[in-house]
């Protein structure tokens, strides 16, 4: 009798050890996400990537459920980042498994909003602890992260997407994803949790691409013709749906809104342009969007403070040593 | 010089209000920098608003110190010490003043309005400058150093004057 009390009293307390991966701190998180070497002045991840400039414009579905003042009807300029998954700012284009959406909105000195997006929908796992540890097993190869996804059943989602997924031949025909999950808050204080995607406007095959810069002067001649339009569309959560698990795919039936649509006008290489000074991390938030408690979205502030602060650093010093040098 | 033996109660209430305050704060920074934990973005609002909150409380402390006398030092301590002591205060003002400015620049330059508990806010940039944020991120780290070695050496002297000197110098403050 006393035993089974005892394992009943343990087995929790052992499920729970067994199943929590060690905590790391920020550090930690991005010296990993760093390498080995780290290629100093640039981001820690997502190092390689080009600057947007553009509007969002919004035709006023959403301004009911948020009192940001983004979504009144109307234009907001943005200062935007197409980029690559990975720590290299000189990698090929078209290794990169992640392509990237960054948004900055500076609608006043006291609102503004920063959004980085990716092309999966979910994330494979749903904690920044074992986060790293997927890292640590795409950095070991493909064994290890088979193994992985063996032992992590949560990841399905994310495989049965990714079994799916075609890159395109553009920056400007993919699909960004929140991932994460926000709480839009409207006018009367009524929460409603969303995730949202940038759905593109152009269909265009890889067929044709090449060289290591290949997505970067694509989007660079596409701009230079045209604008590069995506829709901005938002889905609702129901009581169903668990906004604090980034790692499940929520029903196509829930409700969508398409709050307007994000226009890209011009783009500059990263170095000349002002992205490259920005920190998009996501909990910069105006009144009227907040953070749900999701365990990934609540880890990246730390962590990109840490690459920011890391390279902001840097910058400095280059700035002071050809100061120096003249 | 004076003959008052305390610090007056509201000098008082402000010394140990701030120290409570900026314990807190400290302790605040060093964990939440390290934390990828979900309560990682609610310290470091709490620590952003609070911070603010320093800032006017230091401001207040130095008008209010104003229009009161301070007990003078005992008479026992050579003009060192005594130079010593004061110039150690005032270092202390001036972090306690330094701490809450440099977060908020560093904020600044990087375009994050300050939400204070919900009620306003506090301006950023329009146009990010990661230069200027550099500064004031390594200097509100550094500065953080400096404040708890000098808050170390404070209360040291304090606890020496209290039972080594055995003089009235803790006493006044208590
Ligand atoms: C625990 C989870 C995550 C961690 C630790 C993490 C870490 C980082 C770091 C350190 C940076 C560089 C920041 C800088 O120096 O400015 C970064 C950039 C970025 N991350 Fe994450 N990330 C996480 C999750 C995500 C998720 C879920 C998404 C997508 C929804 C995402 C999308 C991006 C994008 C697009 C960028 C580049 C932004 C830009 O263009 O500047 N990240 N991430
Ligand atoms: C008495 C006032 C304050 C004290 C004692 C204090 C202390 C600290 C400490 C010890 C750290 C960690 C530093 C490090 O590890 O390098 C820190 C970080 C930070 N502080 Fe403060 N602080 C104060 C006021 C403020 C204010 C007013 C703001 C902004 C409005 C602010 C914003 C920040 C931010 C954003 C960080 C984290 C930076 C990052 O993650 O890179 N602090 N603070």
């Amino acid at each position: 009798m006393k035993k089974q009390y005892l394992a009943l009293l343990l087995a929790p307390i052992m499920s729970v050890a067994a199943d929590d991966p060690p905590k790391v701190s920020a550090q930690e998180f991005v010296n990993l996400q760093q390498g080995e070497t780290a290629h100093e002045g640039f981001r820690r991840a997502h190092a390689k990537g080009i600057c947007l400039s553009g509007e969002f414009r919004s035709n006023g579905q959403l301004a009911s459920y948020s009192k940001a003042a983004l979504f009144e009807t109307g234009s907001m300029p943005f200062i935007g980042r197409f980029s690559v998954a990975g720590n290299n700012p000189t990698a090929p284009d078209l290794k990169a498994p992640v392509r990237s959406l960054a948004l900055s909105f500076a609608m006043s000195p006291t609102q503004q909003w920063r959004i980085a997006m990716n092309t999966p929908p979910v994330m494979a796992v749903k904690d920044p602890h074992t986060f790293y540890q997927q890292i640590q097993a795409i950095q070991a190869g493909p064994k290890a992260i088979q193994a992985f996804f063996a032992e992590h059943p949560e990841s399905n989602d994310f495989l049965s997407w990714k079994a799916q997924y075609q890159p395109s031949g553009s920056f400007a025909a993919e699909t960004y994803n929140s991932i994460n999950a926000f709480y839009l808050v409207n006018s009367k204080g009524e929460k409603q949790a969303v995730r949202w995607t940038m759905q593109p406007t152009v269909s265009v095959s890889a067929g044709n691409l090449e060289g290591v810069d290949a997505l970067h002067q694509e989007i660079t001649n596409r701009v230079a013709k045209e604008n590069v339009i995506f829709d901005w569309v938002f889905t609702l959560a129901n009581e169903k749906d668990d906004e604090n698990n980034p790692a499940k795919a929520w029903p196509d039936s829930r409700e969508q809104i398409t709050a307007g649509q994000i226009v890209i006008t011009g783009v500059t290489p990263q170095l000349q342009g002002e992205c490259h000074g920005i920190n998009y991390d996501p909990l910069v938030l105006p009144t009227g969007i907040e953070a749900t408690r999701d365990p990934i979205l609540r880890a990246r502030s730390a962590a990109y403070a840490e690459s920011y602060r890391r390279r902001a650093k840097e910058a400095l010093m280059g700035e002071l040593e050809e100061q120096g040098n003249e | 010089m004076s003959n008052t033996q305390k610090f007056s109660l509201s000098m008082r209430l402000f010394h140990w209000a701030m120290a409570a305050l900026v314990i807190s704060m400290l302790a605040a920074g060093l964990l939440m920098v390290r934390s990828l934990e979900p309560w990682q973005l609610s310290i470091l609002t709490v620590h952003k608003a609070f911070g603010v909150v320093a800032a006017v409380l230091v401001i207040a402390r130095l008008v209010n110190r104003l229009f009161h006398q301070i007990p003078a030092l005992p008479g026992d301590l050579s003009s060192l010490q005594k130079f010593v002591a004061k110039a150690s205060h005032w270092l202390l003002y001036l972090l306690l003043f330094a701490m809450p400015i440099s977060g908020y620049l560093m904020q600044y330059f990087a375009g994050r309005p300050i939400d204070v508990f919900g009620w306003f806010r506090l301006p950023a940039a329009l146009n990010v400058d990661i230069e200027n944020y550099a500064i004031f991120r390594e200097l509100h780290g550094w500065l953080a150093i400096a404040l708890m070695a000098l808050v170390a050496l404070h209360v040291a002297a304090a606890l020496h004057h209290h039972f080594i000197r055995k003089d009235k110098v803790l006493k006044s403050m208590l």
